[in-house]
């Protein structure tokens, strides 16, 4: 053993040391898992009505109508925001968008579980993840609008480069963590992965070296159903959550359309991570509204009262409902923050049309950190050749 | 002067332990790297000395030994991890590929990936199959990673330690058949730069240019062929990505001709894109087309099959006569 031996096994600083995005306080964590297996955890119905559930209150017990109300808030506005995106699509301004419809309690509740010194590994649908590290919304667009391929500092937020191929980024999680551990630092790595993802070698490979080092990773499963046309059976043959079992550490389910128990259960697993219990596996049980990305058509595939279906768990209006019995929301916040979605499209829509096409001889910058010899010529020659345009339209 | 003469599988050995010495950031990482030294003994020591935390033993996962490895890099780290066998790499060339080689352009410049990833690779030392192969074009074809091959002790040992401070992704590959060849080492030499190729022997008739376990054969087909009478040229390109064309470029106007020699398949490998490339530097130089020794386009054949396989001294000097023939 390594990593084990040598730093994750020490209690680390209790959490805490900075000032996170969360409004979560200190807790005493739990060392063994909770229960939730079988129905998923769920803290509120999706008529908004709050259940009471033992294991897991605990970890939302600060939580103040002000924090419900900035957790609705997040999930409108990412909504929002999402849905300006596909319409940019279908105006040709984005080349193609992953929609997050249906997801945002799943990634609102994870993401506000977040400490500010944690570190995040989407997919490429996290845009609500995305929202809560406090990354500009425009910033995500650009690899959409074919400007870049990522296009941001995955330091300046701790929220790393948005990753196309399928559960790549879940091993860059899980050595990341194994780095945490071995700096002795309490902060923690989530790693954002899809159902389809789940069949992946890579995704057991995570999950392996993450047991085998004690890494502080929490594997965030958003199992939306459908991955592009395949459905859950085409995936999997055990729920997802039990795959944790098999290498050595807990798997909770949790119904990702309540933001309440998705902010709960992630908390439990990142002081899990925090305090050198080493990593655990989040199944949010959700749904994928839209399609997979603008390019698909779920018609071909699946049935419109299935989306009915789940339309009547949709996590913002569950969560409306309960801002409403409790009378933690008036209408005078529902309006402004309508008219603040409003403003957020907007400005999206401003950004994503003023947003320059890169410079043509971006093509050569940063291939290399040290530079290199081909890439140097090749280059040059690109340089000439543009310049000669220039000389003729000179002349 | 701090000259020894060391096999260059312990230049290797040596030229680890100063970068674990010199940076606490550096990591062994990879298959049996610890308690057992590697396979072929490369990492021999190292865990012992430096601990399970700096020496690596991983689970037997060639995609999640680099996948883990990015992620090390990008806390700032810098691995350097070892897959035991060329043919092992491709579990986890899908990491190295889409990720490791287009990280730091993806990121706009703002992370790096320090990561060397050893390879032994070639045939020669009669293994069974997936043992022997040779895939460094698959990784030179590909923007964003570096792919370096030593062929003696001195260069193993400085071409690692320069590797090992590279911000850039490095493909090491280490010929396995010359892992116990001896050479003097001297450790405190200033080395020229990674990508530089070496004249290692002059000559006026004709060029040869090879790479790792064929540097010593183009020796010795110089040699024979010196007993003939005729002055052959031999280059160590050393680096594979970027290839040092200028080195290869003045060589064939001196002598006007240019035989390249790897053991990888001839079709599509280094040696097309070196003779196309010469070819469009050199065509008035030239006294003969470009002509390649290499493997074929078969599958690595099994062991009692490799000697016909693998370039050895007549089908070089073979090469040799028909480009004099022009």
């Amino acid at each position: 053993m390594t990593v084990e031996s040598t730093a994750a096994r020490k209690p680390r600083r209790s959490a805490g040391s900075k000032a996170g995005t969360t409004t979560g306080t200190k807790r005493a964590t739990r060392k063994s898992a909770p229960r939730g297996e079988g129905e998923p955890i769920q803290l509120l119905t999706p008529e908004g009505k709050r259940v009471k559930n033992a294991e897991y209150d605990t970890y939302v017990e600060d939580v103040t109508p002000e924090d419900l109300r900035g957790l609705y808030r997040d999930m409108v506005l990412t909504r929002r925001f999402d849905a300006e995106a596909t319409s940019l699509q279908r105006q040709g301004e984005l080349g193609l968008w992953a929609s997050l419809l249906g997801q945002e309690a799943a990634q609102i509740g994870s993401g506000r579980a977040t400490r500010e010194d944690d570190h995040v590994f989407p997919t490429y649908r996290e845009h609500g993840v995305a929202w809560c590290r406090g990354v500009d919304p425009a910033k995500l667009l650009g690899m959409f609008r074919g400007v870049n391929n990522g296009g941001w500092d995955p330091n300046g937020n701790n929220f790393q480069l948005y990753t196309i191929v399928i559960g790549s980024q879940t091993l860059h999680a899980t050595g990341y963590a194994m780095g945490v551990a071995m700096d002795g630092a309490d902060s923690a790595v989530i790693a954002y992965f899809g159902d389809g993802a789940s069949s992946q070698g890579d995704v057991s490979e995570a999950f392996n070296f993450a047991a085998v080092y004690n890494a502080p990773v929490v594997f965030f499963c958003q199992n939306n159903q459908w991955a592009i046309s395949e459905s859950n059976e085409k995936q999997t043959r055990v729920p997802l959550y039990q795959r944790a079992q098999g290498f050595g550490f807990p798997g909770v389910r949790v119904d990702g359309n309540d933001v309440l128990a998705t902010l709960a259960v992630s908390r439990w697993a990142l002081e899990r991570a925090r305090h050198g219990d080493g990593p655990s596996l989040i199944e949010a049980y959700t749904y994928r509204m839209g399609a997979h990305t603008t390019s698909d058509d779920p018609s071909r595939y699946r049935h419109d009262d299935e989306r009915a279906a789940w339309e009547a768990k949709d996590p913002i209006l569950r969560l409306r409902r309960h801002l409403e019995a409790t009378h933690h929301a008036d209408d005078a916040f529902f309006e402004e923050l309508e008219s603040e979605s409003e403003a957020l499209g907007k400005r999206v829509r401003e950004a994503v049309r003023s947003m320059p096409d890169p410079d043509r001889h971006a093509i050569f910058e940063n291939v290399y950190a040290d530079g290199h010899a081909l890439v140097d010529e090749e280059r040059a020659q690109f340089a000439a050749y543009q310049a000669s345009f220039a000389d003729a339209e000179g002349v | 002067m701090a000259v020894e003469k060391m096999a260059l599988a312990k230049a290797i050995n040596e030229s680890l332990r100063h970068a674990l010495e010199a940076d606490p950031k550096v990591l062994i990482m990879g298959e049996d790297v610890g308690k057992l030294g590697g396979v072929f003994r490369v990492t021999d020591g190292l865990q012992k000395d430096f601990g399970e935390s700096r020496v690596i033993d991983t689970p037997l996962a060639e995609s999640g030994i680099v996948g883990t490895a990015i992620g090390l890099a990008l806390r700032g780290y810098r691995p350097v991890v070892e897959i035991q066998f060329d043919g092992f790499v491709f579990p986890a060339y899908d990491q190295i590929v889409t990720q490791l080689a287009k990280m730091h352009a993806r990121a706009l410049g703002t992370v790096r990936m320090p990561i060397v990833i050893r390879i032994p690779y070639g045939g020669g030392i009669g293994a069974v199959e997936h043992h022997s192969e040779s895939p460094e074009a698959l990784f030179a074809h590909v923007a964003g990673l570096k792919v370096v091959s030593p062929s003696n002790a001195s260069d193993a040992y400085w071409m690692m330690r320069q590797a090992v401070r590279s911000d850039d992704p490095v493909i090491f590959f280490e010929p396995k058949r010359r892992y116990w060849d001896k050479a003097d080492v001297d450790t405190e030499a200033v080395p020229g730069p990674l990508h530089k190729a070496d004249v290692v022997r002059e000559g006026s008739d004709l060029t040869l240019a090879a790479y790792g376990p064929m540097v010593k054969l183009c020796q010795e087909v110089a040699a024979a062929a010196g007993e003939e009478g005729r002055s052959l040229e031999v280059l160590d390109l050393r680096s594979i990505s970027p290839i040092d064309f200028d080195t290869v470029q003045a060589s064939v106007e001196k002598t006007g001709r240019l035989v390249v020699v790897h053991e990888a398949p001839v079709f599509f490998g280094s040696g097309a894109e070196i003779a196309a490339r010469i070819t469009e530097r050199c065509f008035y130089h030239l006294e003969a087309p470009v002509l390649r020794v290499g493997g074929y386009h078969a599958p690595y054949p099994p062991a009692r099959l490799e000697e016909e396989y693998l370039p050895d001294l007549d089908r070089v000097l073979d090469a040799v006569d028909r480009s004099l023939a022009y």
